[in-house]
């Protein structure tokens, strides 16, 4: 096979070390009509950490990654990411949702990888990744096509630049969105179970570029359920129940003395 | 690359046996007219088809071009009506909302006469000639014109708004936590993607727009249908010259489905199974249109 992974973060430069905290959220809120999801989430991630929330399903963990980059807007509480907050602003001490110009531009610095990847199936590879660098960015096609060509090399696709996502593999196309998120040289990496909708054998070859991002230093927040990248490239690992965070640790903390009652009957169940 | 077949389950048309019954028809229908023996009149009649006159080649232009405008008008129209039709704001949405309630819910013709007629009696707008890149448009073609778009824009509005609501909303969130705005994402995301699903009911509305010019012979324009109203009028000879109008009629939508299948071909690029709207010359020329695989059905090997 060809060696994957290898060097990523060198086509588009590491982030830069401007500030030590990238996400701080404080007792996040969010309803779906009567229903709370989440109740009161507070969590930081540190430049170059790499933070696995793990969870029952229904336990609020999509939805709050999905709320760090204002795809769901929250109904109480602050996310901030690189110093700024997330999708508002301050208006007299109160919260009022940015515009819609503003929220796009602090997105580009935030990478997202999606359950079900969302490639444009009209675009082949290459055009996937080279989109946003040249539509949002304002990047020169020529300069953009070389960085995602390289990109897709380091994910081991080089082969398949010029193919259109219908003919991909799973595996192909989650690396494929894992390159188009880089391309635009986000400070974060958001990882929304980036494995769930994969076939076992395809599984190891989206993480194995997923553990060489966080070797290499990325930022990032990864909502999963492997426990094997845990051990492999995590940080902290964090449990979500019911909307809360129940228990937060190292990985080994996790593996062999997680304290919570739901924590350990969870564990079981996925180990 | 690799296009994944997909097994065709159409069966060729039996045209032959098709037209065979319509000209049995025609020869049953000529034969029991009473009075005098009707004889069809060939030389009336391969004049208008073979050799046609000045007066037919501007009536079949001017339909063709008043299609053409009309329907790039009715375009326009659709891709605004859908976005306000899907648009966060209230106003835009009750704005698109009464847009298809009244233009949908009239009766074209008397659009037309309202918009051509009615105006112009009320002083509120006479529809004066336009000379343009040395060609004069008459005011009844300006209204017919303007009548025809933005009839057609208003089911258009409901052709697009399905289509883009039939993109996964995850193409939009992709494109959006790239930073693209909506604009950007509606304009380089979504609509492509969309445009593949509107081009067949596209094409069915063009096929129907060819046909509906029929209707300005009430403003008095002399279109494809009229000139031939006019030639019945003077030679006596109706069964030859509407048979030659419904030919010509018949030849203008039938290129038009050439013409179609070969952009539905065009967009299908990038999906499985995507030969949709292709397939031989004769099933397409006589609608056994079909797609051959489900689009939505992502191919993995």
């Amino acid at each position: 096979m060809v060696q994957i992974g290898d060097h990523l973060l060198d086509v588009v430069g590491a982030p830069d070390a401007a500030n030590d905290v990238v996400v701080t959220a404080k007792d996040v809120r969010k309803s779906f009509g009567r229903l709370e999801v989440l109740k009161g989430v507070s969590l930081e991630v540190k430049r170059r950490e790499v933070v696995l929330i793990i969870g029952p399903s229904g336990s609020g963990k999509t939805t709050f990654l999905r709320c760090v980059n204002h795809l769901e807007k929250i109904n109480g509480g602050t996310i901030e990411v690189n110093g700024h907050l997330m999708g508002y602003r301050r208006d007299n001490g109160r919260l009022v949702e940015e515009k819609e110009k503003e929220i796009a531009r602090q997105r580009r610095d935030i990478g997202f990888v999606f359950q079900r990847f969302n490639l444009f199936p009209h675009k082949t590879a290459l055009e996937n990744v080279m989109e946003a660098p040249v539509q949002v960015r304002g990047q020169d096609s020529g300069e953009a096509r070389e960085v995602a060509r390289n990109l897709l090399d380091r994910v081991g696709l080089a082969h398949k630049v010029d193919t259109y996502p219908a003919q991909l593999s799973g595996g192909q196309q989650q690396r494929v969105a894992i390159a188009r998120a880089l391309a635009m040289r986000p400070a974060l990496m958001l990882f929304d179970e980036p494995t769930s909708a994969l076939d076992p054998e395809m599984i190891g070859e989206v993480l194995k570029v997923m553990e060489e991002l966080a070797h290499e230093g990325m930022t990032m927040l990864v909502v999963s359920h492997e426990m094997g990248f845990a051990r492999e490239a995590a940080d902290r690992v964090v449990m979500m129940d019911d909307g809360q965070i129940i228990e937060e640790g190292t990985p080994e903390h996790f593996f062999s003395a997680p304290v919570h009652e739901r924590t350990k009957a969870f564990l079981s169940k996925i180990l | 690359m690799a296009f994944l077949g997909a097994p065709r389950f159409i069966r060729a048309p039996r045209y032959r046996l098709v037209l065979a019954g319509a000209f049995a028809c025609l020869l049953l229908v000529a034969g029991c007219s009473s009075g005098t023996p009707f004889k069809f009149n060939t030389d009336a009649f391969g004049e208008a088809i073979f050799q046609p006159d000045q007066f037919i080649i501007n009536g079949l232009l001017l339909t063709v071009v008043i299609s053409v405008v009309s329907q790039i008008i009715g375009i326009v129209l659709g891709i605004l009506g859908a976005l306000g039709r899907l648009s966060r704001r209230r106003p835009l949405r009750w704005l698109s909302a009464l847009y298809l309630w009244i233009f949908r819910g009239t009766p074209l013709i008397v659009q037309l006469v309202f918009f051509y007629f009615g105006l112009g009696a009320a002083h509120l707008f006479g529809w004066p000639d336009l000379v343009f890149l040395g060609f004069t448009i008459t005011g009844a073609i300006q209204a017919g014109i303007f009548a025809l778009g933005i009839n057609e824009g208003a089911y258009m509005t409901e052709i697009i708004r399905a289509g883009i609501l039939s993109i996964d909303p995850g193409q939009m969130e992709a494109a959006k936590s790239l930073g693209m705005t909506y604009a950007q994402s509606m304009r380089r995301i979504v609509l492509p993607q969309a445009a593949r699903i509107i081009v067949p009911p596209l094409g069915n509305e063009f096929n129907n727009m060819l046909k509906t010019t029929a209707l300005l012979f009430v403003l008095g324009i002399q279109e494809l249908y009229n000139t031939f109203v006019i030639k019945a009028g003077d030679n006596f000879q109706p069964f030859e010259m509407y048979l030659a109008c419904a030919l010509w009629f018949l030849l203008l939508t039938t290129i038009w489905g050439v013409i179609q299948g070969w952009m539905e071909r065009r967009l299908a690029r990038g999906t499985p199974g995507s030969q949709a709207g292709g397939g031989r010359l004769l099933d397409r020329l006589f609608s056994f249109r079909g797609s051959a695989a489900d689009p939505a059905t992502a191919g993995t090997h």
